[in-house]
């Protein structure tokens, strides 16, 4: 008979849960979100032995049970919900053994809640280091709780851990924290009521009813009324608790630690801090860190992707030779497999971008970018933590977009999730690549710059300019009264630990792929029957059409096949509704072909390129210098001349700049925010943007 | 005679003092969670280019806090 229990790692934020997590679970992890709100749920198995298998939930990172953010409040909830079903059967506390003090205060309160709880005293290298040594025995017998010395990064003491898990946990006898007398009649009155097991959580539900969503709207009202008539506002202890809870910290830590730490110990993350912080390296050192960044997306990412793109080509032309033809087949050699391509080959610049992101976080450099940014990007409406999710923007605004959930203040949230969107991302360099090399001469300017090059560094630049215009104002707009805070810890630094940056890096790809991959997929099924179907006299005839157009040109079967596809793309409901919005983008220099694949964009923006190829009669090829070459031959018919010329070229480039064109996007949005009404507002608003300034740009140029 | 407090705003890089209170109720209670008790010494580190936020070394460890948040806290030194 296999037993499982359920196990929930808890502890303040650096304090190396997730390296724990990551060693006990290994890759048998799995990222979810939590019922109803969008917190990341880290959970995974882990076998203790033979018999045993233990659920393992990575909670978020959090100093106490009052929370500051949405992460934060979920911690208070499984804690506080017994009937949950995330509450756990055991939970373990990871403690920085370097910095006890702000490690115990939630000890202190999980203890009062009567959670049996095992205290894991991690990073104990770095403590041993500092010169620091502490009695575990004494500390075990004054909180009344089993303590482990655990080496989370290196993997030891996990054994240990893991014994300990097995065994019959009791819950401490200690109470920390003596609620007052006043209050204590309601406390009791929700006690009985509500069946609870300790005092303290009763208090809990007193203080923070509204945090907790598990209450009933009649359990809501009993605690609101007793609140009342016992003058308690949400709060109103919370100082007092917190004070007499690190007095008896204190007085803890004063009878354990044998030898405290050395306070020169750290001396070399306070020279790194005066070299990162500084007003002219600091910067530098940034802006250096962000070129590498880029660099490696462009350079290293193309070799896969190269390689993905040639793989789903000859997948799509084995299946075309080797199944029967019909609809069905059409359907996956057309619109399934190059949809999923159409995922699998942003994985790479995912890829690479997350692991840079995750090295910045696990070295604690990113603490210092935060630092070195806030007041920078306060001005423009946004927060110093909304570096890394604008950062990350320039991969895939969907999981930069999950990544704002670490910004407490929702209003400050709320702005960078709108502006995400205007950070360039892989979708739309390809659309960049093949316009730029059509409109701008391949010519070098100041002797070293390639002039296309600068271009798009320009489109970057100009989209993030976008992003902090667009902030300011809706910081100017929304005028929101809501504090927003900075108190954060600045963690000592240290090499990173490369595991960790490789669950980091699969995390966040497979976010991409099962968020951003559904839709893309749904969209490109969509986009590929309304651009293989249309009205069927005309599709049917196409053929023929073709072939009595081309008497006596001798065409290759090649070139008619083209030429078919492009007469039913021209044909098909994607082409009408090309043809029907032409009247609207013709101002801003697009015809009817140019339309059609401003709606197929909206699978993902890269398929402008595919979509382009069909209708100019190039069979499916992604090759750019043959595109180029056609696009450039394309002639307009109303001026006789180019029908790519710089003004149409620039109008497309900069719509494509702001065009809010990406339903997973707005998928996502609508989740992180929980309504319609944000995604809404940025398609009207980016859409709008993009017209205008398209419009402006091909107006000035032609 | 009324002194005007000194806050750890007012405070120059390397200068310590001690904790003596707060003046804004809904920011204290975040700071007493983060380590800053009334008694407990606190060391200003260094302040970020733009003189805000800066850093300070309190119950054994390294934060930042902004000038807002700062202000509030009282010391004596």
């Amino acid at each position: 008979m296999e037993r499982k229990i359920k196990v929930a790692l808890t502890g303040k934020p650096n304090s190396g849960k997730s390296s724990l997590f990551n060693q006990l679970t290994g890759l048998n992890q799995k990222v979810g979100n939590f019922p109803g709100v969008t917190v990341d749920k880290r959970t995974g198995m882990c076998e203790l032995d033979e018999n045993t298998l233990a659920q393992i939930l990575d909670l978020p990172g959090t100093y106490s049970l009052y929370p500051r953010s949405l992460d934060e409040k979920i911690v208070a909830e499984v804690f506080a919900d017994r009937k949950g079903i995330y509450f756990p059967d055991k939970v373990v506390l990871v403690a920085d053994t370097t910095n006890l003090k702000n490690c115990f205060l939630l000890l202190t309160q999980l203890i009062d809640l009567k959670i049996p709880t095992i205290v894991a005293l991690n990073m104990v290298d770095v403590a041993a280091k500092s010169g620091m040594s502490i009695d575990i025995k004494l500390l075990s017998s004054l909180m009344d709780v089993p303590v482990v010395f655990i080496n989370a990064r290196k993997g030891q003491g996990i054994e240990k851990l893991k014994k300990l898990l097995l065994l019959p946990l009791k819950v401490s006898e200690r109470k920390v924290f003596a609620i007052d007398s006043e209050i204590m009649p309601a406390v009791n009155e929700i006690k009985d009521k509500l069946q609870l097991s300790s005092d303290y959580e009763s208090y809990q539900l007193l203080q923070q009813r509204d945090h907790f969503n598990f209450l009933t709207a009649e359990q809501k009202k009993f605690i609101v009324d007793l609140s009342k008539e016992y003058k308690v506002f949400p709060g109103k202890y919370q100082g007092a608790e917190t004070i007499l809870r690190y007095g008896f910290i204190q007085e803890v830590l004063n009878k354990i630690i044998i030898r405290s730490a050395n306070p020169e110990w750290n001396k070399m993350t306070h020279q790194l801090d005066r070299l990162f912080t500084h007003k002219i390296w600091g910067y530098t050192i940034f802006f250096t860190v962000l070129f590498l960044i880029f660099q490696s997306i462009f350079t290293l990412a193309q070799i896969p992707m190269d390689f993905i793109d040639g793989s789903f080509a000859s997948l799509s032309n084995y299946l075309s030779n080797h199944l029967p033809h019909g609809p069905l087949f059409e359907m996956l050699a057309s619109g399934i497999i190059p949809g999923i391509g159409g995922i699998v080959i942003f994985i790479p610049q995912i890829a690479i971008l997350f692991a840079f992101i995750a090295i910045l976080e696990e070295t604690g450099y990113m603490a210092r970018v935060v630092f070195l940014m806030d007041k920078i990007m306060r001005q423009f409406g946004l927060n110093g933590k909304s570096v890394v999710p604008l950062m990350s923007g320039w991969a895939c605004a969907i999981p930069a977009i999950m990544a704002t959930r670490t910004i407490e203040s929702w209003k400050d949230r709320l702005i960078t999730i709108f502006v995400i969107p205007f950070m360039s991302c892989s979708a739309r360099l390809p659309v960049f690549a093949i316009l730029v090399a059509l409109v701008v001469p391949d010519v070098k300017v100041i002797g070293i710059f390639n002039l296309q090059g600068v271009a798009l560094m320009g489109l970057y630049l100009l989209g993030f300019v976008a992003a902090l215009v667009t902030a300011w104002a809706m910081k100017i707009i929304l005028n929101v009264k809501e504090r927003s805070f900075l108190i954060m810890e600045m963690p000592t630094y240290r090499m990173p630990k490369w595991s960790n940056v490789g669950y980091t890096i699969i995390e966040k790809t497979k976010t991409f792929v099962y968020e951003a991959g559904k839709v893309i997929l749904a969209v490109s099924i969509i986009l590929w029957v309304l651009a293989s179907y249309g009205p069927k006299d005309e599709m049917n005839g196409a053929k023929e059409v073709i072939q009595t157009r081309n008497i006596g040109m001798n065409l290759s079967t090649d070139e008619i096949n083209n030429q078919v596809a492009a007469y039913k793309l021209e044909h098909s409901y994607a082409g009408i509704i090309g043809k029907g919005i032409e009247p609207i983008i013709k101002p801003l220099g697009y015809d009817w072909k140019i339309g059609i694949a401003l709606i197929t964009s909206f699978a993902a923006r890269e398929v402008f390129v595919g979509t382009i190829a069909t209708i100019y009669s190039l069979g499916s090829t992604n090759e750019q210098p043959t595109i180029k070459a056609r696009l450039q031959s394309e002639i307009n018919p109303l001026t006789g001349g180019p029908r790519f010329t710089p003004a149409v070229g620039f109008s497309l480039l900069i719509f494509y700049t702001f065009a809010m064109q990406c339903a997973s996007t707005l998928a996502v949005v609508k989740r992180e925010t929980k309504s319609w009404k944000w995604p809404l507002i940025q398609l009207a608003y980016m859409t709008g943007l993009a017209y205008g300034l398209a419009f402006i740009i091909f107006q000035i140029l032609s | 005679m009324v002194v005007k407090n000194k806050t750890v705003a007012d405070m120059k890089p390397g200068e310590t003092a001690i904790i003596v209170g707060f003046s804004d109720d809904q920011i204290s209670v975040k700071l007493l969670e983060m380590g800053f008790l009334p008694g407990t010494s606190i060391r200003f580190n260094f302040k970020a280019p733009f003189g805000d936020p800066i850093c300070v070394s309190v119950s054994g460890y390294d934060l930042s806090l902004r000038l807002d948040e700062a202000i509030v806290i009282s010391i004596l030194n």
